[in-house]
């Protein structure tokens, strides 16, 4: 009979070039936060005597800022400040939205509601609009700029990851592994989580660039991170004026936070095939 | 001159960045003006594909890569698309397979079924609303002139499909293609809309294609058959001649699982204590109020009782409750009233309450296989956990016994690093199987499990399921809508209607008269596998299959009385009696068996050949 | 009607969810110890001084007093007084939330039609050159940093060109004159908008086009132009006008940088500064009109969605 004869086709399991390009291309940017002042040819206090906004050289490829510091330094001093933290307010905000949104998917009921009701007042509040309420009131602290962004981005996440846990919950497979008798523990470790990843991981990438904006946007407000730290944002902001002499030092940072999200954006448009747009 | 010429039909889909596969090749018929072609074929044979070929369409992502389609004599695959449109639904017309899908949810029905002439400016408004109304009335349609001024979702499964039937045949097309058009309807309503198809063919001398992948229905509609497997065609001919001498292996495998033989010859089970017993289970969904009554009661007061080894078959249409029955003997959903025992011990309502044996020796398998494993797990790691679970077998012995669960459901063990995306739907449905005969279970539950499967793969898995009883001696309880089928596998059957039982007896009593009307009504609405058995169907049998398959209600009197020939005045407002009739089977009626004997063997006097028959055909 | 019972349902849940948002920008708002006393009268004035003036301003009522105080204010359309000029807030916000809305309204007369035809345009010729085009680009305009646009604007238009100004001011006095100003802020907010807009608006004519009622129609011989206009657009307007909705209120947080950078004169401005001098009855205030107008446009966007489903409308 050849419905039990098998399928000559086996499983392919090395990926894509595409994929595999994308993966460089995380691992670039996290490579470049980590080992940045490393790599650095002045430290990032510096000054240089080429002059304040200097323009791009062959010493200084990306010429120096209103104080004379080389920008490429700033540059990767503050990749830092932009990708790290965001990266760790993503994961808090990606951790803590996963559980309670799985919580939620299974046990619904009261919880379900208490949590719904909350996801939805947090997510009235824009963005930069809480940013600026938790500034106000808490100050600019590096703690406090991450536990924000997190709390601000974790009911996104919730809602992505209730809508997927729920959506899993209601297949067939779920009701035969309850219907054996197994524990809501083994039911949402082996057999729901596995099936969430790559949603996951994809909603996980556009939330941290979102977390870049937000935080570049505040820091660039004067409301991030602050001097004599700099993230890219506050980069932009303290070499404004070199706006009147088209200086590379307020553009550079710019393009750098663009690079780094619209890269980013890209790889996720790829994976997801279809345009996917984020759950705010 | 043939109305319709195809020779040499190709069509190609693009894979995913890889070369173009073929979807059907080499493909070649012709039809004469008035005739009605079938095109036979499981899913997967491009019969679709063809049909809307004739319309010179091909899916996205596919395209008509060779070969001519004439109709007319005009060529159809290099007409451009302004010619095109002026083709389709004016010479071509296509009735599609889902009426609910086909219909835009926004717009009026009337608007929707003259839009066709009214584009085009053949009829002003008034005249070709005229016009519909009268082809609704041809069609049986229920209050033919107020329908048009329906919304979709205002109006019932069977009648969306005449409605679509009376869009197509506006225009006066030549040819009209007829897609799966019944496959989604219930059977009891299948053969009202059956018979105002070809009333409304017969009458007008159109032309037709049937698409189908049933073999009875096309008997009754089509005057010639092409059988086709895997884009190509296997066999052409007349319908009489395909039936009664096919030619191709095929084929003849295409008719023998259309008729599946009854398994009779089973051990006859031991007079021993029953293995389950249900009494009185009323369950469904919403709370329960104070009079411990539900809102919603999807099955009501159903009874039964299955003995080790022994099969029974619970069969019912859309909203019976079936799939019901079976979640609630598994535990998925706690029953509102009712007790059930295994093996004489009380079997709690709920999972968390039962204990691991119970949960063990009852274990449900389910109608889609493709969400019924885990698209992350291997097939030895699904296969894998019910032993780890329930049998605490070692990592060795795990290995061990997954591969002699392979065997006995006849798969390769190439498949055991394979994820479920990598395997067919018969493959699917028989590591579901395989998961289930892990745990050793006394009882396996299952629910439509071949409803989603080709014939001949669903014939295959019913062959599977009765050896693997014989040899394990299980018991099973087969839930299934197709009474055909059921009849093949089980001893006892169940007659569920709207939630309520109707009738339950020995296979092969339950079919014979006396039965209840509704069971009477089912057995007559399956199309036999001859031309002629749609011609027999008299009058009242028609008027009862025109009605809709009700819904569980509240209520406690006898769900079918809204359609049933022999209501009496007792039938509105009391629950039927219980009876015991001679030949063997329980029947919930008011009437008793003197007067349905009466009444359906006067029947059975225009109608021609009783079911059992046909069997003997089998080549 | 079902209908009317669903808006209703739903409109009073988004006035609960108000409520609860005003509970949290009032307590992340005074959570902390120290309040405005100190703001205003600096940290070396007498403990009678500082006592005075706390009961004058009522900050001496305990917590949920003084938060019902405020939301009354709020309603009654009285937010309290600033504490850096002691102006009252609503002088100030009256002015700066015209001028917002200005900007925003501009905004939207260019983004919306322009996303609706880029939207509807790429569904239609899908898969061609044209739609992967703009679909890369509109993914990348919606990564993109608002300052980044705005300064390279600045610097091509204003500072090379000398087209526009760097600064915008919103007078409309003369059509040139407002050219001139609001060019750079208008285009600068609308880029991102437009692009998510667009994104939306044609996922969600796809979703309809894809459907199996679409490709009846097709067989039925419905030619193009009328099968979007009669029979899809029907059925994707619902989603359409959600999309619109939900990504206008996206404005409201591009309308922050945009201000700054260009110093307009507009209430998110405001906002900015009151942070920076921690005048915290402004911060609330600011806050909940922005949180009030982002709730009153993702209620439209779902009142659009249930309006536009058809078996709610009929039985």
């Amino acid at each position: 009979m050849s419905d039990t004869a098998a399928i000559s086709s086996p499983r392919r399991r090395r990926l894509s070039a595409a994929r595999q390009a994308g993966i460089a291309l995380v691992v670039a940017w996290a490579a470049l936060a980590a080992f940045g002042p490393y790599l650095a040819p002045y430290r990032a206090g510096d000054v240089v005597n080429v002059g304040v906004f200097a323009p791009m050289s062959a010493a200084h490829p990306f010429g120096t800022d209103y104080l004379g510091r080389d920008m490429l330094s700033r540059l990767l001093y503050g990749a830092r400040y932009t990708v790290g933290v965001a990266m760790v307010a993503t994961v808090l905000a990606c951790m803590g939205g996963i559980a309670l949104g799985i919580l939620s998917a299974v046990r619904k009921g009261w919880t379900d509601s208490v949590l719904g009701r909350a996801a939805d007042a947090l997510i009235s509040i824009p963005h930069l609009m809480f940013a600026l309420v938790v500034v106000a009131a808490f100050g600019t602290s590096l703690p406090v700029l991450i536990l924000m962004a997190a709390i601000s981005y974790v009911p996104g996440s919730y809602r992505f990851a209730r809508a997927l846990a729920l959506d899993i919950n209601a297949m067939d497979f779920v009701e035969v592994a309850r219907a054996r008798g197994e524990k809501t523990a083994y039911v949402v470790w082996e057999e729901i989580l596995p099936n969430m990843i790559v949603p996951l991981l994809t909603d996980f990438g556009l939330r941290f660039v979102f977390v870049v904006l937000l935080l570049s946007g505040l820091s660039f407000l004067g409301l991030g991170i602050q001097p004599p730290n700099a993230d890219w944002g506050a980069l932009v902001r303290e070499n404004i004026t070199g706006i009147y002499e088209a200086a590379p030092a307020v553009l550079v940072p710019a393009i750098a936070i663009a690079m780094l999200t619209i890269s980013i954006t890209l790889l996720i448009d790829g994976f997801s095939g279809r345009s996917r747009t984020m759950v705010r | 001159m043939a109305l319709v010429e195809v020779s040499g039909l190709h069509v190609t889909a693009q894979g995913d960045g890889g070369a173009p596969s073929d979807i059907v090749r080499d493909i070649g018929f012709s039809i004469d003006r008035g005739e009605v072609l079938a095109l036979i074929g499981e899913s997967g044979s491009g019969k679709t594909t063809i049909a809307l070929a004739l319309l010179g369409y091909a899916r996205r992502g596919c395209r008509i890569a060779g070969g001519t389609v004439r109709i007319g004599g005009e060529e159809v695959t290099t007409l451009s698309p302004a010619e095109l449109s002026e083709l389709r639904g004016r010479r071509v017309a296509y009735v599609a397979q889902s009426a609910a899908a086909a219909f835009n949810p926004s717009l009026r029905l009337m608007d929707q079924v003259t839009e066709g002439v009214r584009m085009r400016g053949l009829m002003p408004r008034a005249a070709a609303e005229a016009k519909a109304r009268d082809i609704f009335r041809a069609l049986a349609l229920p209050e033919p002139d107020r329908i048009g001024a329906r919304f979709p979702h205002q109006v019932s499964g069977g009648q969306l499909q005449r409605l679509m039937a009376a869009m197509a045949l506006m225009t006066d097309p030549e040819l009209v293609i007829f897609d799966e058009p019944t496959t989604a309807l219930d059977v009891t309503t299948q053969v009202e809309v059956l018979r105002a198809f070809r009333e409304a063919v017969r009458e007008r001398h159109t032309t037709a294609v049937y698409v189908s992948h049933d073999l009875a229905v096309v008997a009754q509609i089509a005057d010639r058959i092409v059988v086709l497997r895997d884009g190509a065609m296997r066999e052409t001919g007349p319908t009489a001649r395909i039936l009664s001498e096919p030619a191709d292996s095929y084929t003849k495998s295409l008719l023998a699982a259309a008729a599946p033989r009854p398994q009779q010859s089973q051990q006859q089970p031991s007079a021993a204590a029953p293995l389950l017993e249900v009494h009185g289970l009323t369950a469904g969904y919403g709370r329960i109020d104070r009079q411990g009554r539900l809102p919603i009661p999807v099955l009501r007061d159903i009874g039964l009782e299955i003995r080790a080894g022994s099969a029974l078959g619970v069969i019912g249409e859309s909203g019976s409750g079936k799939s019901t029955l079976a979640r609630v003997v598994a535990g998925l959903l706690p029953a509102a009233a009712g007790t059930m025992r295994l093996d004489g011990v009380a079997l709690a309502p709920t999972l968390e309450a039962r204990g691991l044996e119970e949960l063990r020796r009852i274990q449900i398998v389910f109608q889609a296989a493709d969400t019924a494993l885990n698209p992350a797990h291997s097939v030895e790691r699904i296969l894998s956990r019910p032993l780890a679970f329930y049998h605490r077998l070692s990592r060795g012995e795990q290995r061990r016994r997954v591969r002699r669960l392979l065997d006995l459901v006849k798969l390769p063990m190439a498949l055991l690093d394979r994820l479920p995306s990598e395997l067919s739907g018969g493959q699917k449905q028989r590591v579901n199987l395989a998961r289930a005969l892990a745990a050793e279970p006394a009882l396996i539950l299952c629910d439509e499990v071949t409803s989603s499967l080709d014939t001949v793969v669903g014939a295959a898995i019913l062959e599977l399921l009765a050896e693997l009883r014989r040899e394990l001696g299980l018991a099973l309880m087969f839930i299934s809508h197709d009474l055909a089928t059921v009849r093949a596998v089980c001893d006892e059957v169940m007659i569920l209607y709207a939630g309520q039982m109707m009738e339950r007896g020995p296979g092969g009593v339950v079919m014979q008269a006396p039965q209840h009307p509704y069971a009477d009504l089912l057995a007559s609405s399956i199309p036999e596998l001859r031309p002629g058995w749609l011609d027999g169907i008299d009058a009242t049998r028609l008027a009862e299959a025109r009605g809709e398959t009700a819904r569980p209600s509240p209520s406690d009197r006898c769900a079918f009385v809204a359609r049933c020939p022999v209501r009496d005045k007792p039938c509105e407002t009391e629950p039927p009696p219980l009876r015991r009739f001679t030949k063997g089977s329980d029947v919930h009626c008011h009437r008793t068996e003197q007067e349905l004997l009466a009444q359906q063997s006067s029947r059975a006097g225009s109608a021609v050949i009783v079911p059992l028959q046909r069997l003997d055909r089998r080549a | 009607m079902l209908m009317l019972g669903l808006i209703a349902r739903r409109v009073l849940g988004g006035l609960l969810t108000l409520l609860i948002v005003s509970v949290i920008v009032f307590a992340g708002t005074n959570i902390l110890p120290g309040d405005a006393t100190e703001a205003i009268l600096g940290q070396s004035t007498s403990p009678e001084a500082v006592a005075g003036l706390r009961k004058a301003l009522g900050l001496d009522l305990p917590a949920h007093e003084r938060y019902l105080r405020w939301l009354a204010g709020l309603l009654s359309g009285d937010p309290g007084v600033s504490l850096i000029n002691r102006l009252p807030v609503a002088q100030l916000i009256g002015p700066r939330l015209a001028n917002s809305l200005l900007l925003t309204a501009l905004t939207a007369a260019v983004a919306v039609p322009l996303a609706l035809l880029i939207g509807i345009t790429t569904a239609i010729w899908r898969g061609s050159l044209y739609d992967r085009v703009a679909n890369v680009t509109a993914v990348s305009l919606v990564a993109v940093p608002e300052f980044l646009l705005a300064t390279v604007g600045v610097i091509l238009f204003a500072v090379q060109l000398r087209w526009v100004s760097a600064m915008a001011t919103p007078s409309v006095g003369s059509f040139t004159q407002a050219l001139q100003n609001f060019t750079l802020p208008v285009l600068t907010l609308s880029f991102a908008v437009t692009a998510q807009m667009a994104r939306m608006t044609r996922a969600a004519l796809l979703g309809v086009l894809d459907s199996s009622y679409i490709e009846m129609a097709r067989l039925k011989g419905v030619r193009p132009a009328r099968l979007v206009l009669h029979h899809a657009l029907r059925n994707a307007a619902g989603p359409i006008a959600n999309a619109v909705a939900l990504n206008l209120s996206s404005l409201l947080g591009g309308v922050i940088i945009v201000e700054v950078i260009f110093s307009y004169p507009g209430l998110a401005k405001l906002a900015v500064d009151a942070v920076e001098t921690r005048d915290m009855p402004l911060v609330q205030a600011c806050a909940m009109i922005f949180c009030a107008t982002f709730m009153l446009l993702v209620l439209v966007a779902d009142i659009c969605s249930i309006l536009s489903n058809p078996r709610l409308r009929t039985r």
